[in-house]
């Protein structure tokens, strides 16, 4: 059972808080606080004792999430508690931000009231909690028109004329009575996170592909909505590898509330969404990439005179051609105790940086076509440079994001809405890929 | 946080709050509530308020009532009496119409935290027992327990135990679970809520209706439910069966520990259910949240106690990610040592190689350690990487590369000679106590292989002035005199020159005593310090290709899913690094102690070949009493002598000093004195009492007895362990 709930801005500002169970002192919030900031790198901060109080915490969205205790729960059960509360706050107030929880804060005491009484969980779903929460959420974005042109998380491209914005879903999901912002809308986005390590020879060494379909409802009432995935979709390791067009994963888990009997025949998902955001479907795939790599890098490090590296590095993106890649960044380390560095890059708004803090100079590309090759010259000035130094440069670990695409492949073929729901309503359906992790060594 | 001008912040508050005219303005007026309540959050002190807030909470905006509520419930306790006066408004608001004004004023007045509350709410609540709307009921029921929490002590309600157990049937689900965490409460002193065969059913049937927070504790709450027979348990394992899979990795882990835990005489359907969670556990290793990761690794971790092989296949699931913060990256890195096998160990340390280099020093030199450790068992491979890390030449590198040099050979002797190679070419010193210390043991230990060790060793000596740590001063000490031994003509001065500065200049007791110790040592002669000074050159209970032991899973099974994998000391990455490295060290000093108390004793018979005993893992009292039960004695000896006089912990120390652990024993100077110890041997477990005073022997009454009973049986370990004991006893006695 949990103690107290609290939220801190990471300058330990107190934003939230709430005594369940009168066990604890208020003080501890500040004891929280001044453990976490002391912690040395290598400590563990999620779970943390003082006397006998626990504290565990999540970071989302900058700020930390903190619930104290004096029993021994589950782990398990308080993070993800805690990393719904934070979706659950996201939902409603839009954002998740030290600004939005501040501005917000009543909404969130009265939805802190109705999920848990006295240190004990009560419910955590939208559907029954929209029926309680009575204050309205302040949207602390202000609409303007710098959003809608931003190429941002989704990668809106102006060439198709119905892409939603990136920053269409978040907005809070009880609207304000009015009806100009009650849009009917529904987002389904398909959401994978891939990791790879490529070995020095441009062998693919692990690759790692975690998806999930993710629902973001705001329709007022909740119907059946039936998601078809890719029929020729496959479940499972054995399945012998015939015609390629196949796409496959390794495992998948699915929302309790998913109904699956049209699954196994037809790859379809029938579920009614609630209000919010929630994830319908993980899926998860090991090893075998249906496509290759997004990109693949050719470097070569050498020593130039006596204190300086050269560092080449040309890299190529798979992709097909019509797809790109975004905020592609690039971070090579470098040997310590570099000072310097000139660099030759291809076209003027890719840019580049040594960073001595860090041990690695970051090369940014903020849009990177398919098919496309770039390359860049980077000269770095190292006092007292050893042939032993050149061991230090790599590997090169690279962060980016690719819209409208999926590495599985998986695609859904159609969403259908049941024709009871009244209105009209707009449906959107997002593909994105982010880096968890991309290193390739040298 | 005492803000500065508080106090006329609250005088403002308090006149906007008391004017008519913004009390006219419900917008205003709300607004003014609102600010109440983010001073509050911010830690300001406004409970001067709390009249006025009591005048706001009789209104029929259901949000203003809720942040009043807020505000009452956080001062209640301050101002006693005054909250007596929203007390009338909350007891109306009770018998409201609207179901949910009623669960919320209930709700509230059970978290009046203050003394007298009890005799309001109990009307209420009991009413709220039987009410038409679940919510009303759900909050009633905790009220229930609130209400047992404002007067801890008092008796036991009966009509309210029996209700509670009666909701237990209730149609609502949070109902259902509330109730089993109210009787909880109530009943703790009576050891919680009874969860009998009917209770069980009817909770494992109801299963499926409950959301998953109240999956997770009802499987908690069947963790006390012991099922009668084989059938009935199997029943209740199929029922549970699809959890182990759930999407809510809460649900999954919860699901596994009942499992573990009902089948405990089942090892081949733990082992089904450790394999069905696998999958779940391996995704939230890799869920987006980093705490949830972390959390799915340390649990990971624990299964790997009792099966090593589970992940085996899954190896590259605990490669890091580079934006990973450290700590998940040290327990991947721990994951991957325990993983390592002969088809990925290539793979697993070209990857550990990559994190050697990382720009955090405390992460390379864990990825170090571990390569280390998988050298113990794939030396050659893992010494070309160690020694091409030496060329990096950067000082926190040379220093982790050196410790693990220094435990490899200490573990495994047959690397001596390419250890010895590469030290010797390694031209740059670690620059840390540390690495100072591992470099001058290995000099020491093996400085005949060494050729240049001398003059490293002098280089050390002459810049003792400036050397600041006494661990340092104290290994150079040792390592000079077993230097001296094996090589005298080149060392003989300078341990001259480092004998001379310890005793006479040094101003560090522990440094100057030890310095002493040698000196006063040598001047017996080089074979007495001989004798003395050298001991094994390698771990004597180690073989190389032993890797850990598989637990059973009743050893971890009882702390799965609680916090105690995620803050466990024992697990953490830097302990693990600091105690390897501390070991051969400590060993080493060992070795300087006289021969009597040393770890390994020969037995007074020469005929017989040495038994070593050993700690290994520390048992539980539980289990101590179990196998003392289980076990028939298998020798009673009497010892000759009684029991030692000194205190219990020079006893306690003594014993554990010859690898004997004390479990308990009585204080002091009762009759009959009891000692119950333990320890292990070659693969077996001793455990032995001592006694004396006993009754059922007066003829011995003055004489210490020992029964001794083990563990698989061997009569030769228990041969040896008396007369290690005997000595020990008769040393201190």
């Amino acid at each position: 059972m949990i103690s107290q709930i609290f939220i801190l801005s990471s300058k330990g500002d107190h934003l939230i808080y709430k005594d369940f169970r009168g066990e604890a002192s208020k003080d501890s919030i500040n004891v929280f606080y001044e453990m976490v900031t002391a912690l040395s790198g290598d400590q563990t901060p999620v779970v943390m004792s003082h006397k006998d109080l626990h504290f565990i915490h999540v970071r989302q969205g900058g700020l930390y999430w903190v619930a104290s205790t004096k029993t021994n729960p589950s782990p398990f059960t308080i993070i993800e508690f805690l990393n719904r509360l934070a979706a659950l706050t996201k939902d409603y107030c839009g954002s998740l931000s030290e600004k939005s929880v501040r501005m917000n804060f009543a909404l969130i005491y009265e939805l802190l009231d109705e999920m848990v009484d006295f240190g004990y969980i009560q419910t955590t779903s939208t559907d029954i909690l929209k029926n309680f929460i009575q204050t309205e959420a302040v949207s602390s974005k202000p609409f303007s028109l710098f959003d809608l042109s931003n190429v941002g998380l989704f990668g809106a491209e102006t060439q198709q004329s119905k892409v939603a914005p990136s920053v269409a879903a978040s907005r809070p999901i009880m609207s304000s009575r009015g009806e100009q912002s009650g849009k009917n809308e529904i987002f389904v986005d398909v959401i994978e996170r891939l990791s790879v390590v490529i070995g020095s020879k441009g062998v693919l060494m692990k690759s790692d592909i975690q998806g999930e379909i993710r629902i973001k409802c705001f329709l007022p009432t909740s119907s059946e909505m039936r998601i078809g995935l890719n029929e020729e979709l496959s479940i499972g390791k054995s399945q012998q590898k015939g015609y390629s067009s196949a796409v496959r994963v390794d495992e998948c888990r699915f929302h309790q509330a998913v109904k699956l009997d049209e699954f196994d025949t037809f790859r379809i998902l029938k579920v009614c969404p609630s209000q919010g955001e929630q994830t319908v479907m993980q899926y998860q795939l090991c090893d075998e990439l249906p496509c290759a790599p997004p990109f693949q890098l050719f470097p070569s490090v050498q020593k130039d005179y006596v204190n300086r590296v050269l560092i080449f590095l040309k890299l190529r993106c798979d992709l097909p051609p019509k797809s790109t890649a975004l905020n592609v960044s690039i971070t090579v380390p470098v040997p310590k105790g570099s000072v310097s560095m000139s660099q030759e890059l291809s076209s003027p708004d890719q840019t580049a940086e040594l960073q001595p803090k860090n041990k690695a100079l970051l090369w940014e590309i903020p849009r990177f076509p398919g098919g496309a090759q770039l390359s860049a010259l980077f000269k770095v000035d190292v006092p007292g440079l050893s042939s032993a130094s050149l061991l230090e440069v790599g590997p090169v670990s690279m962060s980016f994001e690719l819209a409208k695409q999926t590495c599985s492949g998986l695609q859904i073929r159609f969403l259908r809405l049941a024709p009871t729901q009244t209105g009209l309503s707009q449906r959107w359906v997002r593909y994105v890929t982010h880096s968890d992790s991309y290193t390739i060594r040298i | 946080m005492p803000y500065f001008g508080s106090e006329e912040m609250v005088k403002e508050l308090k006149r906007a709050l008391s004017n008519p005219n913004v009390q006219a303005d419900r917008l205003r007026y709300k607004n003014y509530i609102t600010k109440v309540i983010r001073y509050m959050t911010q830690g300001l002190d406004v409970s001067a308020l709390f009249m006025d807030m009591v005048k706001a909470s009789a209104t029929v905006d259901i949000a203003q009532k809720k942040l009043v509520y807020l505000y009452m419930c956080t001062y209640a306790s301050d101002k006693p009496d005054l909250a007596l006066l929203a007390i009338n408004t909350l007891r109306k608001d009770c018998a409201d119409p609207n179901p949910m004004v009623r669960g919320l004023a209930l709700r509230n007045m059970c978290n009046f935290r203050m003394p007298g509350m009890t005799e309001y709410i109990e009307q209420p609540i009991v009413a709220g027992l039987r009410d038409k709307a679940s919510y009303v009921r759900r909050v009633a029921v905790l009220g229930c327990a609130k209400m047992h929490s404002l007067q801890p002590n008092t008796d036991i309600d009966g009509t309210i135990v029996n209700e509670l157990y009666a909701l237990l049937r209730d149609p609502d689900p949070v109902v259902v679970v509330n109730c089993l965490r109210a009787l909880e409460e109530i009943l703790k002193d009576e050891g919680g809520v009874v969860i009998n065969k009917p209770i069980a059913h009817h909770l494992l049937n109801r299963m499926k209706d409950l959301d998953s927070w109240a999956q997770s504790e009802v499987l908690t709450f069947l963790l006390r439910y012991r099922p009668r027979s084989d059938d009935e348990l199997f029943d209740i394992l199929s029922l549970l069966d699809s959890f182990l899979q759930s999407a809510h990795a809460h649900v999954a882990v919860a699901t596994l520990r009942l499992f573990l835990q009902l089948a405990s005489a089942h090892p081949a359907v733990q082992a089904d259910a450790l394999l069905c969670t696998s999958a779940p556990l391996l995704a939230t290793c890799g869920a987006a949240s980093r705490e949830l990761r972390f959390a799915g690794l340390c649990h990971v971790q624990q299964v790997m106690r009792s099966q090593p092989g589970l992940f085996g296949t899954h190896y590259k699931r605990f490669f890091c990610g580079y934006s990973e913060p450290t700590y998940i990256k040290f327990r991947k890195m721990e994951i991957l040592v325990e993983l390592v096998n002969d088809e990925n160990v290539a793979l697993v340390l070209e990857e550990l190689r990559s994190y050697c280099t990382d720009v955090s020093p405390e992460l390379a030199q864990a990825a170090i350690a571990a390569i280390g450790r998988i050298a113990q068992t794939y030396s050659e491979k893992c010494l070309d990487i160690l020694t091409g890390l030496l060329a990096l030449k950067q000082d926190h590198i040379t220093s982790a590369v050196i410790q693990m040099f220094r435990d490899l050979v200490w573990f495994c002797p047959q690397s001596t000679a390419a250890v010895c190679q590469t030290v010797e070419a390694c031209v740059d010193s670690p620059q840390d106590s540390e690495g100072k210390q591992a470099l001058l043991w290995l000099l020491g230990e093996h400085g005949d292989q060494i050729s240049s060790a001398p003059y490293v060793m002098e280089g050390y000596i002459d810049g003792l002035k400036t050397e600041l740590s006494s661990a340092v001063k104290m290994e150079l000490l040792t390592a000079s005199v077993k230097m001296f031994l094996c090589r005298p003509a080149e060392t003989q001065d300078m341990l001259g020159r480092l004998l001379h500065y310890c005793i006479e200049e040094e101003s560090d007791v522990c440094v100057r005593d030890r310095a002493l110790l040698c000196y006063r040592l040598l001047q017996r002669g080089v074979e007495e310090t001989r004798k003395v000074v050298t001991g094994p050159k390698s771990d004597p209970s180690m073989s190389v290709l032993t890797g850990r032991q598989e637990e059973p899973i009743s050893q971890w099974a009882s702390t799965f899913n609680t916090l105690g994998p995620l803050s466990g000391c024992d697990l953490c990455p830097q302990t693990a690094v600091i105690s390897a490295a501390d070991q051969p060290s400590s060993s080493a000093e060992k070795e300087l102690l006289p021969e009597s108390t040393d770890v390994t004793l020969s037995s007074p018979d020469d005929t017989e070949e040495e038994i070593s005993l050993s700690l290994g893992p520390p048992l539980s009292h539980e289990t101590f009493e179990k196998m003392w039960l289980d076990l028939e004695i298998l020798q009673r000896q009497t010892m000759g002598f009684p029991r030692p006089r000194t205190a219990l912990d020079t006893l306690q120390a003594a014993l554990q000093l010859v690898k004997i652990q004390t479990l308990a024993f009585t204080p002091g100077a009762t009759v009959p004195w009891k000692a119950y110890i333990y320890t292990r041997s070659t693969g077996t477990l001793i455990l032995a009492e001592l006694l004396q005073g006993d009754q059922h022997a007066p003829g011995i009454d003055e004489s210490l007895v020992v029964s001794v009973k083990q563990q698989p049986v061997n009569q030769h370990a228990i041969r040896g362990f008396v007369s290690i004991l005997k000595g020990v006893l008769g040393d201190v006695w």
